[in-house]
């Protein structure tokens, strides 16, 4: 206690320094004066708050350990999680009936909701896709929304220029993209760590700034406007059809609603994610997806085993920029206008966040991290201004209470019959 | 079945090995031994092309591997348990030794699996466990098993006896008689000479990058300088 006190009058004079420029003085203009507001108020409440938590740390610290729950419900999902390890046809019966509420759900939410979960699923798309390089092959690419960014102005362009339709354009995306990726890889993947960070995080601004300036290409900074929306086999979901099209509405006879649209983007989004969880699956259960993780785990015995790791790392990079290059075709689509400011580096630590705060290599936590990033801040909008104030908080705390992640990953297991013999 | 002639090893501008000629015939188990930084985990190394030869030739079964890429080295019959073991920990034994077979079917890969199971009957116990969680000689044996799943006619070996206890080390030497058995050819590089010399049918002893003396492994036991540098008087 003795020491505690000359700690927290430090820490409250430290805040007093950090909270009086920014909460303590407000900028008020009426008409063409400006003047200076006092408001001592937030100040002095910041202050106290510092000053007692830290005076009595220690009891508190002490209070919080023994308040802590039993390890059994810590987390609420950890025993249908163990369940669905232990059981594949668990595991299966649970992924059907999640698909099949996501399917009917948005039948019975507003659109507005139905809207918000829609951009959330481009962001399961973009996580999911980065999760490939660094959750499983660990990989640190910071870069990633350059592939989104070829993605979405791929559609953009082709609809432009050839009004080429959506369902072309999605694949010619997913392959430049993956292009895009294995151009990138070949020269790059010799880096490692921080090396390859750099590089990538370079390689996102470049795409930015390139974007941003072929005026003649991309409209530069007025982007790209007027993008057609999916259509069902050729059927528009507009009030009237274009030229020689038909209306979703006509064609079925129904009335009229803007909700079709909105909820045809949400299953057509919820259909990427799911053939992007397929394809990951698929690969994560083959050789090649078990050295990915091999390789994240030792490079050299990899080599030693003659498998050659570029050869790996540039089938790692090159799948995960194809989905990016779906989940842009896809944002394209649903946005109808894009110009570079959706490509920022901000979107690549976005998507970076979300695979760190799902657990890097597990599916599911960088679902529910996607979710939670992006629908959550959505949902809440009146706190929009403190959005990045929680964020760094959750960050923050995660690191300290969870560091693996909100649902570390778990190795897919093939030798299940084997697992349920008693091991001596 | 493995030919060097004279090979010159640069790390940057020091010389690791001063012109090694040495020579495996199959069937056979040799040994290279030597103290602590003459330059045999470099020779292993520059025999999988890791540092490459900066002169001489290595040749296998016929074929010059002085300038191949090591991957492509590793898919010719050739397959290194490195130093450290190096295995897989956050795999299970079952995926590490699969890793091992990364380029075999289906079918070849469960007959391969049952073999190495046969040799280690441990590492089947321990199939569904991570690779971190075993002991110090559990690893070596995966890691061996990891090394025979590409079915080489040649197994380099980098230290199997490090840092384990001496009956874990008579267990692995007595494996590696199994395997040569089995028609493999063992090239070892080994610290525990005693016990290398004892195992292998010819020895070569290694100091300061060069080969000062190539005998069988029991006149090598024999032999007063070896007796007195390598197996303490």
């Amino acid at each position: 206690m003795r020491r505690a006190l000359p700690e927290a009058l430090l820490a409250a004079m430290l805040t007093a320094v950090l909270a009086v420029p920014i909460f303590g003085l407000r900028i008020h203009v009426d008409g063409i004066d400006v003047s200076l507001d006092r408001t001592p108020t937030p100040v002095v409440v910041a202050v106290v708050i510092v000053f007692l938590l830290r005076l009595f740390q220690g009891p508190l610290r002490a209070a919080w350990a023994r308040a802590r729950p039993p390890a059994a419900w810590r987390n609420p999902l950890a025993d249908v999680l163990r369940r669905t390890r232990q059981q594949p046809r668990y595991r299966t019966l649970l992924w059907m009936l999640l698909l099949i509420a996501a399917v009917i759900w948005p039948f019975t939410a507003s659109r507005g909701a139905v809207d918000v979960v829609t951009l959330a699923l481009i962001y399961v798309m973009l996580g999911l896709g980065l999760n490939i390089v660094v959750g499983f092959a660990g990989l640190l690419v910071l870069g990633y929304a350059a592939f989104y960014a070829v993605g979405a102005y791929t559609y953009a362009l082709l609809a432009q220029h050839y009004g080429l339709s959506f369902w072309l354009s999605l694949p010619v995306a997913g392959v430049l993209a993956a292009l895009t990726g294995f151009l990138l890889g070949l020269p790059v993947l010799r880096l490692r760590g921080d090396y390859l960070a750099i590089v990538t995080l370079g390689f996102g601004e470049i795409t930015r700034l390139l974007l941003n300036n072929l005026n003649v290409l991309t409209g530069g900074p007025d982007g790209i406007g007027n993008i057609p929306r999916p259509t069902l086999f050729g059927l528009e979901f507009g009030r009237r059809a274009s030229e020689g099209n038909a209306t979703f509405h006509e064609f079925f006879g129904i009335d009229y609603s803007g909700e079709h649209a909105v909820i045809f983007l949400y299953l057509l989004g919820l259909a990427l994610v799911v053939l992007i969880l397929f394809v990951i699956n698929r690969l994560q259960r083959m050789p090649l997806g078990r050295a990915w993780e091999a390789l994240r785990e030792d490079e050299i015995a990899c080599r030693s085993l003659g498998l050659n790791p570029t050869v790996i790392k540039l089938s790692a990079l090159t799948l995960s920029a194809a989905f990016a290059g779906l989940a842009g075709a896809f944002f394209a689509a649903r946005q109808g206008y894009i110009n570079p400011e959706s490509f920022t580096f901000i979107e690549s630590a976005m998507v970076l966040a979300i695979v760190v705060l799902g657990g890097m290599g597990s599916q599911l936590g960088v679902m529910l991290a996607a979710i939670a990033i992006t629908a959550l801040p959505e949902l809440a909008r009146e706190f929009n201004e403190y959005r990045m104030l929680a964020f760094g908080l959750v960050m923050v705390l995660m690191m300290i209470w969870r560091p693996q992640g909100l649902v570390p990953a778990t190795r897919p297991r093939l030798e299940l019959p084997e697992r349920a013999e008693p091991t001596p | 079945m493995l030919k060097l002639d004279k090979v010159h090893t640069f790390y940057g501008q020091i010389e690791a090995l001063k012109g090694v000629s040495l020579e495996v015939h199959p069937g056979e188990i040799v040994t290279l031994i030597g103290a602590n930084g003459a330059g045999k985990s470099t020779l292993l190394m520059t025999i999988c092309g890791s540092p490459q030869a900066t002169k001489g030739s290595v040749i296998f079964e016929g074929q010059d591997i002085t300038r191949k890429p090591t991957h492509v080295i590793m898919q010719c019959g050739l397959a290194q348990v490195p130093e450290g073991r190096r295995i897989f920990p956050g795999l299970t034994v079952r995926e590490n030794l699969q890793m091992g077979g990364f380029f075999a079917d289906k079918a070849r890969l469960e007959t391969d699996l049952e073999r190495v199971f046969t040799l280690f009957p441990r590492l089947k116990e321990r199939r569904g466990q991570r690779g971190g969680t075993l002991s110090g000689g559990e690893q070596q044996m995966l890691a061996i098993g990891r090394g025979l799943m590409s079915r080489p006619n040649l197994l380099l070996l980098d230290e199997p006896s490090l840092g384990l206890a001496p009956i874990i080390i008579a267990q692995i030497f007595q494996i590696l008689r199994e395997i040569r058995e089995e028609g493999v050819t063992i090239f070892l590089v080994e610290q525990n000479a005693h016990r290398a010399l004892q195992l292998a049918d010819r020895g070569y002893v290694l100091e300061n990058g060069r080969i000062v003396l190539a005998d069988t492994g029991a006149n090598l036991l024999a032999n007063d300088e070896v007796r007195k540098a390598y197996l303490g008087g």
